[in-house]
């Protein structure tokens, strides 16, 4: 009986989840409520076993409970609980509380009494436990209620005592969670447990579990975020917290003390076994400086990271962080940087190799040699030694940090950053160019230093690689021999990797322009001129040649006498470069040429205005002549398209702009000419050739409109809006080209339906923008609607054609910034002659390089494309982790493209493409869409009807010649 | 051994009646008896299995498994010997090449054969990392990763509560090939440190590792051969994992090589236990193995003649025989060359003469050889210098530190800094001296868990601090301690409960009548003890818990009252803190 019961019972309750379930989507009822609160109730009170009662829970915690309903349900659970003798139900109906209690718009405090009572009769420290978590979750959700929130501080207080760490656990996290945290509150309340919460958790910190002790700290930590002031007592426990044996505790002990220590930096505290005080930021440094040789790699990451933070510590401490005194046999030894350092100031360089270079000198005291105990000594040599490359990573980057703000201390590191240039792992070798890089300002490099450091340019990784041509573009160097000393090892790079072409010349450029004086002697030797010989032209193609042109070139330019050194050519290749290489090579002032160069450098800033101006205009013009006669239009449209082409060629900022515009015109233009009424009025039968014309500017204006919306990066909804409007046009006259070339009204009539859905769904999306689009076809369409629903396919195209020709023609606002997305395949170069042959049905790596600008989430949308000679196109997306991004709205693809085929007889030639991929349900008009129906229910989106999914091409095609060879047998 | 010195590793300890041998190593510098252990010192006569229960070999340096064949075979030895697994498929390799060296080419007799060899090794027990082994019933023993070398490890002794750790040797910073010594705070009662190094702080390892690639690099260019003797494993791995990708990024083609024969079984122990090995290697092994070399290749006797530069890595590390003797020889002569000593030399070897100065050397036969090549000294050797042995000493927090494997004057330096630092205390016994330390053994107590519980719930919760006062029975019974409660310790025993009562007689001067007075002292306690329960009975006596009071008059003086304290021995605390308050009589007032 009873299982047939629970059986029935069972039936009813999914049936009525599903009904439930039916209606979110629709509209909402309120009918909901009773009936699934009542069905739970029923079923908890049929289960037989706790068992069967868990299950009905589990089940029920699937699915979601609307807001009315929370309370319903949450009295029934509540009144199961006190009947329940089984352990694991109460804890499942206790985090189904919290869950509940979390539901979007409901308020807890009305069952917060309820929960509280809950805590009194528990016995079992499990459920317990849970019941805190809920009451957290009440707790966080009414944080506005001190009332409420002294309460639950008060509760938790009462069950600090509990035997179970996981209870302890629990009410230390609601203390710290909810702790009154300014001072005036706990006044007025003047409740016992809410007088000290600081010193309630404090007194956790000696418990006798170590998860309880990492809770205390947390609370701690978690009350300092809210933004109380910690005492400063804490820290002394704080401080013995460090040696704990567990791991997470030291851990979070190193963190309060940090943040202590941000808190208090100026406060002054005695050193132990002394008379001696200092501050507490140094103090505090010393010990986290102590904490970095710590057992466990955890915590020695997490103090390496902290360190990089505490910039109020005095120089004197942050400095000894570096000096590990090194001994030997118990005499003083000099380090090797020290040693190094010496051998530059005594100006020896050759070899500088002397016996004994390393014995140890003087005697050392034996007394003063402190071996552990003077905390920072040495912690970032420690640390940049350490294990685990995490460790390594942490400590360069506080480093970095460190060095950002003390010059001084940038000095000194520096010997420590060059060392870190030969670590075993790639990660950290890059990790520290890129500190190098951004401390590079308030360092000189000595010769030996950048003699390691130029070692480096051998890396086979190509990160490597140009991470250091970026350091270099940015470091100082002394001397000239430094100078000679890198452009020798950077033309031995050019040699060895000649891909890094690009990245070598502009490393060169900065270089020059930054050490004018120093290249200045060189110039002699490095165009090798001779004062009484003519030598050879050398050969203007070199990279290697270009590569010292540049340097040069751009040494000359704050260099006013080195022009005076050069020889005939090499004027002659500067005129050539600089209009080849324009980015490269600046505009000199040479003698007697200055008429070449000088009227292009100071012109730029001026002219940018103008060029806006008549950007502009020109869209003025054409958005005022409305009522100009058809041929007028298109002739002035063609004419701004043209202008506004070159304009975006001419100016590159504005590039993104001018094209955009230029677009949008095109498809006007476009759908002027296919509207032109002398063609529609001829006879169907001869049309034939009128429509190819008018169905194909019906695809190409739809065309343009996918780029319009997803090629540029900063298209606003105002736009959009108008680029979904021109689509629609496009789609109308679509209809109307197969309305007029199709007998038989039945296709017509699904066509029709499809287009009126999609002007509702655009006038859903873009509701807010319509009254700015006065007088333009949908405004017309819109308020033709109630016609066009109830008329035949026959009137609804008439009336789509004269709206269409009648309508205006929208104004496009320009957004602030717009660029287009651009993709430049650097590799394969498309130069080679040499076929990559491999054997046919196996499958051939091809390596490609693209520098992606202004795309927007690369990783989704960014495709390779492979077309073979045979029309055969296959499609590629690159793995995530082939994006680099190396500056803001930049992005590089690295990665490798599979080819294969069946056997050619000669080799042909491929051709490799960047694709943009979309899909029109992604883009920002159906985004609101999405965001408006997303908290109803995930189930509920508007399926995707109307979602296209296409691919833009937005790079040259670049062709690589292949020869796949028959399999040998 | 290795008391007050370095080689010949061989450490007794007897601890909770347990004897336990550590490592079992030859001496490096003596070719007489002295080179091995005097194991005559354990037992002059009788079997040292007897005596022994377990012998622990902590790597496969010679001077720490060097005597183990002659040990266990000649000197007699069955019982268990525990290693780790790569020191268990390195170390015969080296102990055979040991033998060679001695027995054929210095045409030694009575030394230890390989059948020897082969037969001590069928009586090791390999041991994982972190694996607690019980050796017998007590002893157990586990290993904690020591850097040094492949399979290098760390020995935790325990027998019940008493604890030693031997280091072996150890390092503190990891390598190019090997990670650093790991130990979590086992606060053991002993730890017996190896010292090598007391008394000198390393520079950071990327000089040094900078400093060797550009010596070898330099002499490379100027065409000139380098010489680095090395022991045949360790060492020699990282430093050719270093001169493998130097060459590699550099592009360098002057040819590598490293004597044959060892080499190629042991790169092959190498590439097996990657597990042992460093963070870098471990992670790329999938890819590559780093000990699959590219440009080191095998040499062969006639390549030292060859011309033109060429890097050499020969066996052993000490120049004290063998190949990289020989080379050597042939090479001293010219100042292009260059030899690098990578590591530690014993007195007595040539590469200790050389290293002090000594640039005329005299050899087998009275030859004089003169010295005109280079000689370097690169630390490369993985111990832990001052700063990591303090550091390892501060990971595991140990009661009492004991030095060996390191020489004396720097031993005592060492010593001093650590009773300085961690206030414990240090020992640096000699050779052949013995050390006593006592422990404060705990005794495990086990405790029923009901009176456990009852017994936390009484009062407040427990602190780390303050010892806790309980109430139980300690029932010592068969070699095993149990704390229940009394109740269950009777029943156990059968015996009947017998109560205990305390009675006492407190005088009041009191001229009131008795019920009265009962009255006031009711009062009074009432005032005084706020967290008890006191009840006035209605029999006239006063009940504090279960301590009971009444009041009789004086049989002779009216006056004076009579109070009757009666507790029993459970609540002794109470009841004469009862007792005392009451002796301090009764307050004036009257209330």
């Amino acid at each position: 009986m009873a299982a047939h019961l629970k059986k029935r019972v069972y039936e009813e309750f999914t049936k009525v989840v599903q009904q439930q379930h039916e209606d979110l989507s629709a509209k909402k009822l309120r009918l909901t409520k009773p009936s699934k609160s009542a069905a739970l109730h029923v079923d908890l009170c049929k289960a037989t076993s706790p068992a069967d009662a868990l299950q009905y829970l589990l089940q029920f915690a699937r699915k979601p409970v609307e807001v009315e309903s929370v309370e319903g349900v949450v009295r029934i659970l509540l009144e199961h609980y006190y009947k329940e003798n089984d352990a694991s139900v109460r804890l499942k109906i206790a985090s189904l509380l919290g869950l509940l209690s979390k539901t979007a718009g409901f308020s807890p405090d009305c069952i917060m009494d309820d929960a509280i009572n809950t805590l009194q009769n528990e016995k079992s420290h499990q459920v317990l436990a849970q019941l805190l978590d809920t009451l957290l979750v009440i707790g966080t959700k009414l944080t506005e209620n001190p009332s409420v929130r002294m309460r639950l501080v008060e509760v938790a207080c009462k069950h600090l005592t509990d035997s179970s760490h996981g209870v302890r656990n629990k009410c230390l996290q609601l203390i710290g969670c909810l702790g009154p945290v300014e001072k005036g509150v706990a006044k007025e309340v003047e409740s016992q447990a809410a007088k000290d919460v600081q010193k309630i958790i404090g007194d956790h910190f000696n418990d006798q579990d170590p998860r309880v002790r990492t809770a205390a700290i947390k609370a701690m930590l978690q009350l300092h975020e809210r933004g109380l002031k910690l005492q400063q007592a804490i820290y002394s426990q704080a401080c013995k917290l460090l040696a704990d044996d567990y791991e997470q505790v030291r851990s979070a002990a190193v963190q309060l003390i940090w943040v202590l220590s941000q808190l208090y930096p100026e406060s002054i505290v005695p050193i132990p076994s002394s008379n001696e005080e200092i501050r507490l930021v140094d103090d505090a440094f010393g010990k986290i400086c102590h904490m970095v040789s710590d057992g466990s790699w955890v915590v020695r990451v997490q103090a390496a990271k902290l360190l990089g933070s505490m910039q109020q510590v005095s120089s004197h401490f942050l400095e000894q962080t570096l000096d590990k005194k090194l001994m030997s046999d118990l005499r003083r030894k000099r380090t090797a940087h020290e040693r190094a350092k010496e051998l530059y100031s005594s100006g020896e360089f050759s070899s500088g190799r002397k016996w004994g270079d390393d014995a140890p000198k003087e005697e050392i005291d034996t007394g003063a040699v402190n071996l552990i105990e003077s905390g920072a000594c040495g912690a970032f040599v420690h640390g940049l030694e350490d294990e685990m490359y995490e460790v390594r990573i942490a400590a360069v980057e506080a480093l970095c940090m460190l060095a950002q703000s003390s010059p001084s201390f940038a000095e000194k590191c520096l010997d420590f950053l060059v060392d870190m240039f030969n670590d075993e792992i790639e990660e950290v070798r890059l990790q520290s160019i890129h500190t190098m890089r951004k401390i590079s300002n308030n360092i000189t490099l000595r010769e030996d230093q950048l003699d390691t450091v130029l070692a480096v340019l051998e890396d086979s990784s190509r990160d490597i690689r140009e991470a250091l041509h970026e350091l270099l573009c940015c470091t100082n160097v002394s001397t000239k021999e430094g100078i000679h000393l890198a452009l020798v090892e950077l033309l031995k790079n050019l040699t060895k990797y000649p891909t890094d072409r690009e990245s070598i010349w502009k490393c060169l450029k900065f270089l020059g322009s930054r050490h004018p004086t120093l290249v200045l002697p060189l110039v002699p030797e490095l165009l090798s001129t001779h004062p009484f010989f003519d030598t050879p032209e050398p050969d203007m193609d070199d990279p290697a040649y270009i590569a010292v042109l540049v340097l040069i070139f751009n040494a000359a330019k704050s260099c006013p006498t080195m022009p005076a050194l050069f020889s005939d050519h090499t004027f002659r290749h500067y005129a050539y470069l600089r209009d080849s290489l324009s980015h490269l090579v600046p505009p000199l002032r040479l003698p007697g040429r200055k008429l070449v160069s000088s009227p292009v450098s100071p012109s730029i800033t001026p002219h940018e205005d103008p060029s806006q101006q008549f950007l502009h205009q020109s869209l003025e013009r054409v958005y005022n002549l409305q009522h100009l006669h058809p041929q007028g239009i298109q002739e002035l449209l063609e004419f701004t398209i043209r202008d506004l082409q070159r304009l975006g060629e001419l100016q590159s900022e504005l590039a993104g702009m001018a094209d955009f515009t230029a677009t949008y015109l095109q498809c006007q233009l476009l759908l002027i000419k296919a509207l032109q009424e002398k063609l529609w009025n001829v006879a169907a039968p001869l049309y034939l050739k009128q429509n190819a014309l008018a169905s194909a500017a019906a695809k190409q204006i739809l065309e343009e409109t996918y780029k319009m919306e997803f090629m540029y990066s900063g298209v606003e909804s105002r736009q959009v809006v108008i680029i979904h409007h021109m689509r629609l046009q496009a789609k109308a006259l679509q209809l109307i080209v197969t309305a007029r070339t199709t007998r038989g009204v039945e296709p017509l009539f699904g066509m029709c339906e499809k287009f009126l859905q999609e002007v509702d769904s655009f006038q859903r999306c873009f509701i807010s923008e319509l009254p700015h689009m006065q007088g333009s076809f949908v405004d017309k369409l819109l308020d033709l609607m109630p016609r066009l629903v109830t008329s035949k396919p026959s009137e609804v195209v008439k009336i789509l054609q004269t709206t269409l020709r009648q309508s205006t023609f929208l104004h496009l606002p320009l957004p602030e910034q717009l660029h287009r997305a651009t993709a430049n395949i650097i590799e394969p170069t498309g130069e080679s002659d040499n076929p990559l042959r491999f054997t046919s049905g196996l499958v051939v790596a091809l390596d490609v390089d693209a520098t992606l600008e202004h795309v927007q989430d690369p990783q989704g949308t960014v495709k390779v494309q492979v077309l073979y000679p045979d029309g055969q196109a296959q499609l590629i997306h690159p793995k995530p982790a082939d994006f680099r991004n190396p500056g803001p709205g930049r992005h590089r693809l690295i990665t490798q493209v599979y080819l294969s085929h069946t056997a050619w007889t000669e080799p042909c030639q491929i051709e490799v493409r960047l694709l943009l991929a979309y899909n029109s349900n992604r883009s920002k008009a159906s985004a609101k869409i999405l965001k408006s129906t997303w908290s109803e229910s995930l189930e509920a989106l508007p399926q995707s009807e109307n979602g296209i999914e296409g691919t833009i091409p937005f790079s040259k095609p670049v062709k690589v010649y292949i020869m796949p060879k028959p399999a040998r047998r | 051994g290795a008391g007050q010195d370095v080689g010949r590793s061989c450490i007794l300890v007897s601890i909770a009646g347990k004897n336990v041998m550590l490592d079992c190593g030859m001496h490096m510098g003596y070719n007489d008896d002295r080179r091995f252990p005097d194991f005559s010192y354990i037992t002059q006569n009788g079997r040292l299995t007897d005596f022994l229960d377990c012998v622990i070999i902590s790597h496969f340096h010679l001077d720490h498994c060097g005597a183990l064949p002659y040990f266990s075979e000649m000197v007699g030895y069955d019982g268990p010997i525990y290693m780790t697994h790569p020191t268990k498929a390195i170390c015969p390799i080296l102990l055979e090449d040991y033998r060679k060296i001695t027995v054929d080419k210095k045409g030694e007799t009575n030394f230890f054969t390989s059948q020897m060899i082969k037969d001590c090794m069928k009586k090791v027990v390999a041991v994982h990392l972190h694996q607690t082994v019980q050796v017998d019933e007590e002893l157990e023993i586990k290993a904690y990763y020591a850097g040094h070398v492949l399979g290098a490890a760390m020995f935790q002794i325990k027998v019940g509560c008493e604890s030693v750790v031997y280091t072996g040797d150890y390092n503190m910073t990891p390598d190019r090939h090997l990670g650093a010594a790991w130990i979590d705070k086992c606060r053991p009662d002993l730890l017996i440190s190896e010292s090598t190094y007391a008394t000198t702080i390393r520079d950071s390892k990327r000089c040094r590792e900078r400093d060797f690639l550009k010596k070898v690099h330099e002499t490379v260019e100027r065409g000139g051969k380098v010489l680095i003797p090395v022991f045949a494993l360790g060492r020699a791995q990282e430093l050719c994992i270093l001169l493998e990708t130097f060459w590699e990024r550099m592009n360098l083609k002057a040819p590598i090589y490293f004597s044959t024969g060892l080499t190629e079984k042991a790169n092959h122990y190498y590439k097996l236990f990657i597990t042992w090995t460093n963070q870098k290697i471990r992670k790329t092994f999938v890819q590559r193995n780093m000990f699959e070399f590219k440009h080191i290749k095998a040499f062969d006797r006639a390549f030292a003649d060859n011309p033109g530069p060429m890097v050499v890595f020969a066996t052993p590390g000490m120049l004290h025989a063998g190949q990289s003797l020989q080379i050597f020889r042939k090479w001293a002569g010219n100042e292009k060359n260059m030899v690098i000593m990578p590591g530690y030399c014993v007195q007595g070897t040539v590469g200790h003469k050389i290293l002090s100065g000594q640039r005329k050397l005299e050899m087998e036969g009275r030859q004089i050889l003169e010295v005109k090549m280079q000689v370097e000294y690169m630390s490369f050797s993985a111990h832990a210098d001052a700063k990591g042995i303090m550091q390892l000493i501060r990971q595991a927090e140990p009661r009492n530190v004991l030095l060996v494997h390191g020489e004396a004057k720097k031993m005592e330096f060492l010593k001093q800094k650590i009773e300085q630092e961690f206030h414990v205390s240090c020992y640096m016994p000699a050779n052949g001296e013995t050390t006593t330390i006592f422990t404060n053994p705990s005794i495990p107590v086990d405790i029923s868990l009901g009176l456990l519980k009852r017994e936390t719930a009484i009062g407040l919760l427990p602190d780390v601090k303050k010892p806790k006062l309980m109430h139980g029975t300690l029932i010592m019974k068969d070699n095993s301690f149990r704390l229940v409660s009394p109740e269950q310790a009777l029943k156990e025993l059968g015996l009947a409960e017998h109560q205990l009562r305390f009675t006492c007689r407190v005088h009041i001067q009191d001229p009131r009548k008795e019920h009265e007075t009962v009255l006031r002292v009711y009062n009074h306690l009432k005032g005084v003890l706020k967290d008890y329960s006191v009840q006035h009975l209605p029999d006239g006596s006063i009940t504090v818990e279960s301590i009971l009071i009444q009041a009789t008059a004086h049989s002779e003086d009216q006056g004076t009252k009579v109070l009757l304290v009666s507790w029993t021995y459970q609540d002794e605390e109470l009841g004469s803190y009862l007792t005392s308050l009451l002796k301090k009589g009764l307050p004036q007032s009257t209330s």
